[in-house]
């Protein structure tokens, strides 16, 4: 049931104005879903994984309850928009 | 001494086991002291102990192998597929892959994030957030934000030789190079042909004196030079025929050909839009405009403009506008119209140091450069002030002999006297050409040789009316002592009046000095 809701919801992004492709990448740095080929996938999917560690981690360096919510690079020719996902701590 | 105790055992008796046995001990050796040896001895009091009641510690140096670390970027290429997984294999990829989709975390997840995802791109596509203002104006503000003129040495090159030299050598353009050394000669070099001078002029041809400046002739075959020298002769040259001068010209003013009489002449100025005149500057101070097409020498020589005290050292006719030229001499330079003889249009004031060497900028007819006996460089901007450079340099501590600037007007060179070259680039807004700046100069000229010549009308009407009174008053008076004081009573009377302000001017110092003192200590 969900999952249906899942592909509309990435289906109605990718149809926004001015939107290139999606990526989705999981914790370990795999791309679960993309819309773009798969060399870039592989590129962005690698680099932002370890921009998003970063960002995360100066956020919360300077105050630890605080978190990254959204991470924008814009750049000359476009942007990338990079959502982080809430991290799992496993209790178990 | 050697001590020795012998054991003797038969050979039969050899291999037999030992029976031990106990025996009383037995002297072999006693030695007694021998007291006359402490002699050689003498008693040490006191004797220095040192003892510590502490623990007694050993100190020991360790140094492990060296371990070779290096940071290196890692590029990674595929994503962290669990262990088992083979990356290559498509379908097992797919699978994973579909595996994560059914994952219930991770469709709330994206449910979360596609909200924030969307939120934003819509933001985006509302305003765009990243908009350029005053793109367009960007071009108006510059203009007006005044630079700072100003200008930076780039390199500097040290002269194997320790003399001046021309800097020709980085500026020039043509493939040869004619050099004149303090000597009479002209000898002409091929850059192309290395370092000794292809062919040198025959002495009884050439110059008596040093030849201080040559150029380059416009000409169809482009083989033709002429050099000046201060024996007061201009002579022109065929290079490919050093043996003997072209032609001929004497520096005399009276236009009689005397040698004796000539000029020395320092500096040559030729333009190649005017091919048939060219310009002399002379040791004496005066500056020769010469008509090459003349038919007698009498003829060559045109007009002369007087007003300098000392050799011309540079003479420039301004690159657009080339009725005016430059003439640096003395302790000033001088801005010259061709049609005013008597004087300059515009002069700076006297300097401080001699002003050794000067030329115009080629991109901006208000920009010329002057280099001074102190070492300083001045760029003069005359749109801008007339009384002082705009800007003024200490290159080098000894004197600048020689300035020149590229064609582009951006780098100039200048050379000392201890043959070291100093490159400098000039800041942008001295070699940009400024809008309205050709009109604005030529205004400027032709107000001041306006008024020079209004000068001249005016200072011409005085002299004529005084020698129309002074006419009349001989007659009426008839003869009469000799009023006129000769000309060494001049020169006392002279020299009287200039000593005279002089001690005026020290007591009017010392008096100032004196108040200042005093100001001083009141504080």
């Amino acid at each position: 049931m969900l999952q249906a809701e899942v592909e509309e919801t990435i289906k109605r992004i990718q149809s926004q104005k001015g939107v290139q492709g999606i990526i989705i990448v999981n914790a370990e740095g795999i791309p679960i879903k993309s819309t773009l080929d798969n060399s870039s996938t592989v590129q962005y999917a690698g680099n932002v994984h370890q921009l998003l560690m970063k960002a995360r981690g100066v956020v919360r360096d300077i105050d630890p309850q605080n978190d990254l919510t959204f991470l924008r690079v814009r750049s000359k020719k476009n942007e990338i928009m990079i959502a982080p996902g809430k991290e799992i701590t496993d209790l178990d | 001494m050697e001590i020795v105790y012998v054991y003797t055992k038969k050979r039969s008796e050899f291999g037999r086991q030992c029976n031990f046995s106990d025996r009383p001990a037995e002297l072999h050796v006693d030695i007694l002291p021998d007291t006359s040896l402490a002699a050689n001895f003498t008693v040490r009091d006191p004797c220095n102990v040192t003892v510590q009641c502490a623990k007694e510690m050993s100190e020991h140096e360790v140094n492990t192998e060296r371990f070779e670390s290096e940071s290196r970027g890692v590029n990674h290429v595929e994503g962290g597929w669990p262990k088992d997984l083979n990356p290559e294999d498509m379908e097992a990829t797919i699978r994973y892959r579909k595996k994560v989709e059914k994952d219930e975390h991770y469709q709330n997840t994206i449910m979360q994030i596609a909200g924030l995802m969307e939120h934003c791109c819509k933001q985006n596509n509302t305003t765009d957030i990243y908009q350029e203002f005053f793109e367009d104006e960007d071009e108006e503000v510059m203009e007006e934000s005044e630079e700072q003129p100003s200008a930076k040495t780039i390199n500097v090159f040290r002269s194997r030789y320790n003399r001046s030299c021309d800097c020709y050598a980085y500026l020039l353009v043509k493939q040869c190079m004619t050099t004149l050394l303090f000597n009479p000669l002209s000898a002409y070099w091929d850059t192309r042909k290395g370092s000794q001078p292809v062919e040198m002029s025959t002495i009884e041809h050439s110059h008596r004196d040093p030849v201080y400046k040559v150029i380059w002739l416009q000409s169809k075959t482009g083989t033709d030079i002429f050099s000046a020298s201060t024996d007061g002769q201009v002579l022109w040259w065929d290079i490919r025929k050093m043996s003997e001068p072209t032609e001929r010209l004497i520096l005399d003013p009276s236009k009689k050909g005397n040698l004796d009489n000539a000029l020395g002449a320092v500096s040559l100025e030729f333009e190649t839009t005017m091919p048939t005149k060219f310009m002399v500057g002379t040791e004496q101070g005066l500056v020769v405009s010469c008509n090459r097409k003349a038919k007698t020498p009498a003829e060559k020589i045109v007009c002369t403009y007087s007003g300098h005290h000392g050799p011309i050292y540079a003479l420039q006719r301004n690159p657009l506008f080339p009725k005016n030229f430059l003439t640096v001499a003395d302790w000033t330079a001088r801005i010259w119209s061709e049609d005013i003889k008597e004087s300059s249009i515009m002069w700076t004031k006297y300097h401080m140091a001699h002003l050794l060497d000067g030329c115009w900028s080629p991109v901006r007819p208000s920009v010329f450069f002057t280099v001074k006996m102190d070492g300083t460089l001045d760029v003069w901007d005359i749109l801008f002030k007339q009384n002082d450079p705009t800007l003024s340099l200490k290159v080098c501590d000894e004197a600048l002999y020689s300035i020149r600037v590229q064609d582009n007007g951006r780098f100039l060179g200048c050379s000392s006297q201890l043959g070291t070259t100093t490159l400098m680039e000039i800041s942008a807004g001295l070699c940009t050409l400024q809008k309205n700046e050709k009109a604005l100069v030529s205004e400027m000229f032709e107000r001041e040789t306006k008024r020079e010549k209004i000068l001249e009308a005016r200072h011409r009407e005085m002299r004529l009316k005084e020698r129309s009174r002074s006419e009349q008053s001989r007659e009426d008076e008839g003869k009469e002592a000799d009023g006129e004081e000769s000309a060494a009573e001049l020169v006392a009377r002279a020299e009287r009046e200039f000593f005279d302000i002089m001690e005026a001017e020290k007591k009017k110092e010392e008096k100032e000095r004196d108040t200042v003192k005093d100001v001083l200590l009141l504080e």
